[in-house]
């Protein structure tokens, strides 16, 4: 990498030639500090004297202080160095980044719902704990389970409480069972939170068709197993055929069977992941019900439960009584709850925005979301298999799976290609990752993408993987992006020498 | 459907291109016993923007918004003002549509915003470096004695009865099903525990709060001294990050991990959830850290740049031997926090710490004037706590009836029987001497009765 280059420190006035067209080159706050200046008007204080005991008052914190039209102008020109499924078909795999309704956004922040304290007293709040039994109701019923939690932050704060609702359950058997089986597609998530509640990972083989190996499987099964951790369809985008065989292996052993709902969105409304013989299963909101990623949260995970874990589902959790909610939220109302995941009842904004998306589909709508989000995936599958390679075989679900064999050879890599797609508009594909595929290229285009989009989407990749054939063209690959607001960024360097915040 | 862009004749030419005539051919991995033939049943169908804005509407005036009544409300969730910019900011698409930052080069926006919270952040606690946020500041606070555990290899944390309830019961549930060991001091009322008797060879951390949930702050620096002399961790967490303005830093009393709830800074109440948890240490700590970290770095022509970075700590990379098992966390409410505090700036922060505590100098003044009322606070922020002369819920909830949202009741949080009587009041510049005065008034009459 070359560091000798550009100065890496404040963008002077001179150096604000560098601006160029639309894109604007933006020195951070703390080099735009003025003292002297405010972005707000406060009221003046009462002069009344200080009472915080023996501590002296503060005096020197260092933070910057800008105007307001400074900051505004600030954050704008940050925006515009993001991609976002407002600006381009974004076909990260596993994320499921669709459209996110500006009507969840209006509905989120009615001050009934937005302007409510978690503490006030209960019957202050009737309208918001209706929420959350409406938004229960619908995912219970779409799911085909017996309990829900919606205390859970996001997916893996999901995968927590569902594991251990598991681990609960097998105390109250009196059993401790130390191994959880999860295929090594699996994403990270999984393994870490097995781990988390110290269980022991047990790593299962995928077969030849890129599905979980049922006889490798079920030969790991014994009287130490406490459950399977399996996401499906799987994270080659496939649908794990033998499920049902593999449940009930799974609960002949006596152990549970957890189903990450990460790919829920492939599912809903047309498979009740009850009837697959899951036993828990988070639902990640910000994916299946298209609350917005924000740039890496705040998600939300609820989790459905099985007769069998229903009992020990976490608190706080809605109870109806002659038509009154409230929420039971102490232990000693709830003997078999493994108790509290979280300090308030979940990510209630989120609810509102999932309900909002819900309502708006309806069953209808939401069979359809299934359907399309399966039949666009299929359609790139089809459209891009003659010029990329593919791992495996059939129809996939709602993610088309590309190999790098189509790369052999040619000195360019399935990060050049992702790089080279940023050149054109495209966010890139998930890559590497399921780990099972040599150099994989995951894409999900979800259902809220037209056809247009992706047949342009396909046409550009196409011309990449051809153009990645010819050696002439390496410079397409091997320096790209060449467009975008920086350049490749040295990795390397940040993990060597962490510079983790800004110093004068 | 309005969020559906395929017609008919796209899907019929789709499925040509594939090869098959219909979609079901696509689910024929799906087990026939688990098809669902059509929509579900029982459930309605897709209805118009109208419909739906009219239901959730009608939901919303079931609740009695805070902003419409005398509000008292905090115990760990508080009501401030918000520039309007901020949240006209958020709903911009760029932020609010895009991912965690795994392209850096198409993500500096966010990038460069959580190098900034970062810097924010580790300013305001007075540490080194800081996180690109937790969940909230409970799951914070586990993190942060798992991370303890791990970095003095021992296993044993003290949790102060100064700790808010729910954030001890969220690392109970934790330590009993993660297996540490944990030891919960009952709640402290008057702020009369010795936490440093309690420390041991064996401990790993002390968790203290400040203000604690009680409302008192706490000078920790001998606290700090005693854990380190022993070699355990001291782990400071903050519920009200205002307080942050007025009150000396958790990194200057001497705190190894800053643990704080960042809602109070650009994000509302919103009944819970989402908020932001902030999350501090000293330098020598960061590869045990959990969570994402943005770090600067440069890109091929030099220019100064942002990526993710130390990921070899997540589970991603390091599947069952992470530091967390958290991947998603709270970019959006950490961009509404960090767009809020530019506007504050240093003098802002300050100004708006002392408003807060002076309304409440102000309040507890007049609420102490009340027969049956009790201050039981010395040293206090902008919460503090009454001792009425009867039980605190039951006329929480007749004061509601009159819409006067007048605290939290201690019971709320704990079922402890000495915390019957307790009544938690939090004011804020939100806070009018209406308000005040109303809720004396109020209370004059109940606590009479």
């Amino acid at each position: 990498m070359n560091n000798e280059g550009r100065k890496t420190t404040p963008v002077t006035a001179a150096q604000s030639a560098q601006h160029s067209g639309m894109m604007f080159e933006e020195p951070l706050i703390f080099e735009m500090d003025q003292p002297g200046r405010s972005g707000v008007d406060l009221p003046d204080v009462p002069n009344v004297p200080l009472r915080i005991g023996t501590l002296a008052p503060r005096e020197h914190i260092g933070l910057p202080n800008l105007s307001e039209p400074e900051m505004v102008r600030h954050y704008t020109r940050l925006s515009q160095k993001n991609f976002g499924i407002d600006s381009t078909f974004y076909p990260l795999g596993s994320c499921t980044m669709k459209h996110n309704p500006r009507l969840n956004e209006k509905m989120a922040r009615l001050p009934g719902f937005s302007d409510v304290h978690p503490l006030q007293p209960q019957s202050t709040v009737q309208g918001a704990i209706g929420v959350m039994k409406e938004l229960s109701h619908w995912l219970l019923t779409l799911t085909g389970m017996k309990a829900i939690t919606l205390a859970p932050a996001a997916g893996a704060h999901g995968e927590f409480c569902g594991m251990a609702a598991i681990k609960t359950a097998l105390k109250v058997r009196g059993e401790d069972r130390k191994i959880v089986l999860v295929p090594e597609s699996a994403h990270g998530t999984n393994p870490a939170t097995a781990a988390a509640l110290g269980f022991t990972v047990v790593s299962i083989p995928a077969n030849g068709r890129g599905r979980v190996d049922r006889d490798a499987l079920i030969a790991k099964l014994d009287n130490n197993v406490a459950a399977i951790m399996l996401t499906n369809p799987n994270t080659c985008g496939l649908f794990e055929n033998e499920i049902i065989e593999i449940a009930d292996a799974v609960h002949k052993a006596g152990a549970y069977f957890y189903g990450d709902g990460a790919n829920y969105n492939a599912l809903v409304g047309r498979v009740r992941p009850a009837d697959l013989g899951i036993d828990a299963m988070h639902i990640n909101l910000h994916k299946t019900f298209s609350t917005p990623h924000g740039g890496g949260g705040p998600g939300s995970g609820p989790v459905v439960f099985s007769e069998r874990l229903a009992a020990y589902v976490p608190l706080p959790y809605v109870k109806i009584e002659q038509d009154i909610l409230s929420l039971v939220e102490h232990a000693d109302d709830a003997a078999q709850s493994f108790g509290r995941l979280k300090a308030f009842h979940g990510q209630m904004g989120m609810f509102v925005r999932a309900l909002t998306y819900i309502l708006s589909h309806g069953a209808d709508g939401l069979y359809q979301v299934a359907s399309d989000a399966v039949l666009n995936a299929n359609y790139i599958l089809a459209s891009l298999k003659d010029v990329m390679s593919t791992p495996f075989e059939g129809p996939c679900m709602h993610e088309a799976l590309f190999d790098d064999r189509f790369l052999k050879d040619t000195g360019v890599t399935t990060l050049d290609i992702a790089k080279a797609l940023l050149d054109r508009g495209y966010h890139p594909m998930t890559m590497y990752f399921p780990l099972v595929v040599h150099g994989a290229f995951l894409i999900e285009p979800t259902e809220t993408e037209s056809k247009a989009t992706l047949d342009g989407f396909i046409a550009t990749l196409r011309e990449l993987a051809i153009a990645a054939k010819d050696p002439a063209n390496k410079e397409l690959f091997i320096n790209a992006p060449h467009t975008t607001p920086r350049r490749r960024l040295d990795e390397t360097r940040a993990a060597r020498q962490p510079i983790l915040r800004w110093k004068e | 459907m309005r969020y559906l862009p395929l017609t008919a004749q796209d899907r019929s030419a789709m499925l040509e291109k594939i090869g098959t005539t219909s979609v079901d051919d696509l689910f024929a991995d799906v087990p026939a016993s688990a098809w669902l033939k059509g929509p579900i049943a029982n459930l309605p169908n897709h209805k118009s923007e109208m419909e739906v804005e009219r239901t959730l509407t009608a939901l919303a005036h079931k609740n009695i918004a805070a902003g419409s009544v005398p509000f008292f409300c905090g115990a760990g969730a508080y009501r401030h003002h918000v520039p309007a910019s901020v949240d006209q900011l958020l709903l911009r698409g760029e932020f609010l549509t895009s991912y965690t930052p795994y392209q850096p080069e198409v993500s500096q926006g966010t990038l460069q915003y959580l190098f900034e919270f970062q810097t924010q952040v580790s300013m305001l606690t007075g540490m080194p470096v800081a996180n690109a946020s937790m969940y909230d500041g409970s799951t914070g606070t586990v993190e942060a004695v798992m991370m303890a555990n791990r970095v003095t290899k021992r296993d044993g944390a003290i949790l102060s009865g100064g700790l808010h309830p729910h954030y001890r019961d969220v690392v109970k549930t934790h330590s009993e099903l993660s297996g540490f060991t944990i030891d919960c001091l009952p709640p402290s009322i008057k702020a009369t525990e010795n936490l440093i008797k309690k420390i041991t060879p064996e401990t790993s951390c002390v968790v203290v709060q400040t203000p604690d949930v009680w409302g008192n702050v706490h000078d920790v620096t001998a606290l700090a001294n005693a854990c380190h002399a022993q070699g355990a961790l001291l782990i400071v967490v903050v519920t009200e990050v205002i307080s942050l303005g007025l009150l000396p830093s958790p990194g200057s009393m001497g705190a190894d991990i800053v643990v704080c709830e960042g809602q109070s800074i650009g994000n509302g109440l919103n009944f819970g959830g989402p908020y932001v948890g902030l999350f501090a240490t000293k330098e020598e700590y960061i590869r045990q850290m959990p969570g994402r970290i943005c770090g600067q770095t440069v890109d091929a022509e030099g220019a100064r740049g942002f990526v993710l970075t130390l990921s070899t700590r997540e589970q991603h990379i390091r599947r069952e031997k992470a530091t967390s098992n958290i991947c998603t966390n709270s970019g959006l409410c950490a961009l509404a926090f960090t767009m809020h505090l530019t506007l504050l700036g240093q003098e802002g922060l300050k100004k708006l710490a002392r408003l807060n505590h002076t309304l409440a100098v102000q309040a507890v003044d007049r609420l102490a004037k009340i027969s049956g009322v009790t201050i039981l606070n010395k040293g206090f922020f902008n919460e503090f706590a009454l001792e009425l002369s009867k039980p605190a819920a039951a006329i929480v909830e007749r004061l509601a009836a009159q819409r006067i949202l007048a605290g939290v009741p201690a019971s709320r949080l704990d079922a402890a029987p000495e915390l019957r009587n307790i009544l938690l009041v939090a004011v804020t510049e939100t806070t009018t001497a209406e308000h005040i005065e109303t809720l004396a008034l109020a209370l004059e009459k109940e606590c009479a009765a």
